[in-house]
């Protein structure tokens, strides 16, 4: 049986399922504990697991990220919440020359079972600062490993494995898509884990490849629809769901299918998630692609405020239906 | 920093110093005169183009390394920055494993993977060797952080160069540290010159640089780190006070290192005088103050010294054809070590592409 739950609270209940299975599982951040959590998604936990494991840091990425760091190297597991992924820039010594090195230079040595976890989006009329999108920047790094869940189960699943994993881990979520419902398997029904690595298959067609992965995900959805109903045309989308490890044979697969891709990303395009995966299908696939790769991206300048036309800068239905369109 | 007046009080008499048998005190004699043997031959091979990349030499600092890391016990942790030579060898690590890993082969400590600053000896609760300045400052908070959460009475000495105090990382590891209660030393290593900026032209401070701490409400010392003895017995306190009441201390080491930086410093006989050198050198010298005390107690006699001092030597050039005569990593090297899942061959590490070579 499955339940319908919020985005927040699956991963909620992942974060919550997890701090009982390992009791070295320690939960921190900004606001996590006493206050719930700024976007809510940890609330209650503090209540029920208390001051050892679920742990209000002050404001201070840099410091927290790198004790969780030297804690994890100890056997500690860390899962440190950034308020905003934006904030990685103060903290991206001990996120880069830290967790994704010390193993490597270490020869083996040390390893970093981190998690870092908290939204990175635009969308929310927060301008430049706060709505960055960073997963290309840190899947750029040898070591580190990302994942971006668009569902609820998805979360849940993937946080849960993220946890899991011995390598450092940088979870990407969504503040827009927190409040988002959707199935998620009862826990009366198994342990529900979503290995890192494996895209999913969100709508199954024959015409065009609709690659996406965190919101665009659900743009990507709507605009399928759009097409089959005013257009006719029948698109697969393929929700990467984690960007390192990346399910390379899902996005091949996919394209030998229908042989035309949109890849939607809400990066900015230069060295975007989509540059990366438009580079593995032209080496791969090249011979089965019948169009050019073409993307949505958000628009190249950093993050308007403007809510009136925010929304236009990032990966919408509206601009994947006229780029689909554009390319018969 | 370093003045010429000896220490007033008696260190030798403190009772941490008291418990140490005479072979004990010969070993951590030994141990200093390693250190500088092992960094000795590093620089004629660095200079003769075996080593690759920097060389920080900690020829005139070991007295800290090596007394501070004698007072640690089976929860006792370590870690430091770039200049890591003196502490590896003081927890135990090999001069076979350090010196090939600075010639880069596949014998080195990190598989030479790491180089010069990036020793690691997790085995012997050392845990680097970390390259950018105080970037090891809240690693070394997660090491006693990490004590405290799994229940362990130890604590974590995490050192740091006098030009690492003005990075904002290690002012935000104080503040955690006095917050959260902290079991952290901090031993600033202060040799005055933070690359070749000395601290007068470097660090806005009263007093000295570890009266910082007070902001922090972090008690604090200063120690003369030409004695062992200082050394020890003042940090024994720090390491006590963080083992039993879980408060972390900033200790600031007065030191010197006779060479530059790195060996790539180039300007170093400009931004410090021969006198200045030189004094440290006849006055203050660690190895040199420690030998005098020990012969002087009737521990230690000039020929065993040289004894010591010969064997030293002796082990260094052998470690130096022990690295040279290790194979280099292969082209295959380069991409095992990077994730811990696929290096342990595990069920996640066969899940999607972790590699993206052409």
């Amino acid at each position: 049986m499955s339940r319908i739950l919020t985005y927040r609270e699956a991963l909620r209940e992942g974060l919550d399922e997890e701090l009982a299975r390992d009791p070295n599982v320690v939960l921190m951040g900004e606001e996590v504990a006493q206050y719930n959590g700024a976007y809510k998604v940890t609330e209650g936990l503090w209540k029920k697991w208390g001051d050892k494991r679920v742990v209000d840091t002050p404001i201070s990425e840099a410091g927290f990220i790198g004790m969780g760091i030297g804690a994890s190297m100890l056997g500690v597991r860390p899962v440190m919440e950034l308020m905003f992924w934006s904030f990685h820039s103060v903290a991206f010594d001990q996120l880069v020359s830290n967790a994704a090195c010390v193993r490597y230079m270490s020869g083996g040595l040390c390893n970093c079972p981190i998690v870092v976890r908290g939204p990175a989006n635009g969308g929310t009329g927060v301008g430049a600062t706060h709505s960055h999108v960073p997963e290309a920047l840190f899947a750029a790094f040898p070591g580190l490993k990302v994942c971006t869940p668009a569902t609820p189960a998805d979360a849940k699943g993937l946080i849960k494995a993220a946890i899991r994993d011995n390598d450092p881990v940088y979870f990407m979520e969504n503040t827009l898509l927190y409040g988002n419902p959707g199935e998620v398997p009862d826990p009366a029904d198994g342990d529900f884990v979503i290995p890192l690595g494996v895209a999913d298959l969100k709508r199954e067609g024959s015409d065009i490849s609709l690659i996406a992965h965190g919101r665009s995900v659900i743009h990507a959805l709507a605009a399928a629809e759009t097409l089959q109903a005013e257009h006719g045309i029948n698109a697969d989308v393929l929700d990467l769901r984690s960007i390192r490890p990346l399910d390379l044979d899902a996005i091949l697969k996919t394209v030998m299918k229908t042989n035309r891709v949109v890849l939607v990303d809400e990066s900015k395009p230069f060295g975007g998630v989509s540059a990366m995966v438009a580079m593995l299908i032209q080496e791969h696939a090249f011979d089965y692609l019948d169009a050019p790769i073409r993307r949505v991206c958000s628009l190249d300048a950093p993050a308007i405020y403007s809510q009136h036309i925010e929304h236009e800068q990032l990966p919408n239905p509206r601009r994947i239906v006229e780029k689909v369109l554009s390319m018969s | 920093m370093t003045s010429a007046s000896p220490s007033t009080l008696d260190f030798a008499s403190s009772p941490i110093n008291q418990s140490l048998t005479p072979e004990r005190k010969i070993e951590l004699f030994t141990q200093m005169v390693r250190i500088r043997r092992f960094e000795q031959a590093g620089l004629k091979y660095y200079q003769g183009g075996k080593i690759g990349g920097f060389l920080h030499l900690y020829i005139g600092q070991e007295a800290v390394a090596v007394g501070t890391i004698s007072l640690g016990g089976a929860d006792d942790h370590f870690i430091t920055a770039y200049r890591d030579h003196g502490h590896a060898l003081a927890v135990g690590m090999g001069m076979n494993e350090c010196m090939a890993e600075m010639f880069g082969k596949q014998t080195g400590c990190s598989k030479g993977k790491g180089g010069s600053m990036h020793f690691f000896a997790p085995d012997k609760n050392f845990w680097g060797g970390h390259g950018i300045v105080a970037g090891q400052t809240p690693l070394g908070l997660g090491l006693a952080y990490g004590l405290k959460y799994l229940g362990r009475e130890g604590c974590c000495l995490c050192y740091l160069g006098d030009g690492a105090v003005n990075q904002g990382v290690f002012h935000e590891s104080l503040n955690l540290a006095s917050l959260f209660g902290i079991p952290v030393v901090y031993v600033i290593e202060n040799n005055g010159y933070s690359m070749g900026t000395s601290q007068e032209r470097s660090s806005a401070y009263s007093g000295c640089l570890a009266q910082r701490a007070e902001a922090y409400a972090i008690e604090w010392d200063v120690i003369d780190g030409s004695d062992l003895y200082e050394v020890r017995a003042k940090t024994h306190i720090a390491m006590e006070r963080a083992r039993k009441q879980m408060k972390p201390t900033v200790l600031e080491i007065d030191t010197y290192r006779y060479y530059g930086h790195s060996i790539a410093d180039a300007n170093h006989k400009k931004y410090r005088t021969p006198e200045e050198i030189e004094n440290y050198k006849q006055n203050h010298d660690p190895i040199a103050v420690f030998r005098r005390k020990l012969i002087a107690e009737g521990v230690l006699t000039e020929d065993r010294a040289a004894a010591i001092n010969k064997t030293a030597a002796d082990e260094a050039a052998a470690s130096v054809k022990f690295a040279d005569e290790s194979p280099a990593p292969t082209i295959a090297d380069i991409g095992t070590d990077v994730y811990w899942e696929s290096d342990h061959n595990s069920p996640a590490s066969k899940i999607g592409r972790h590699f993206f070579n052409d």
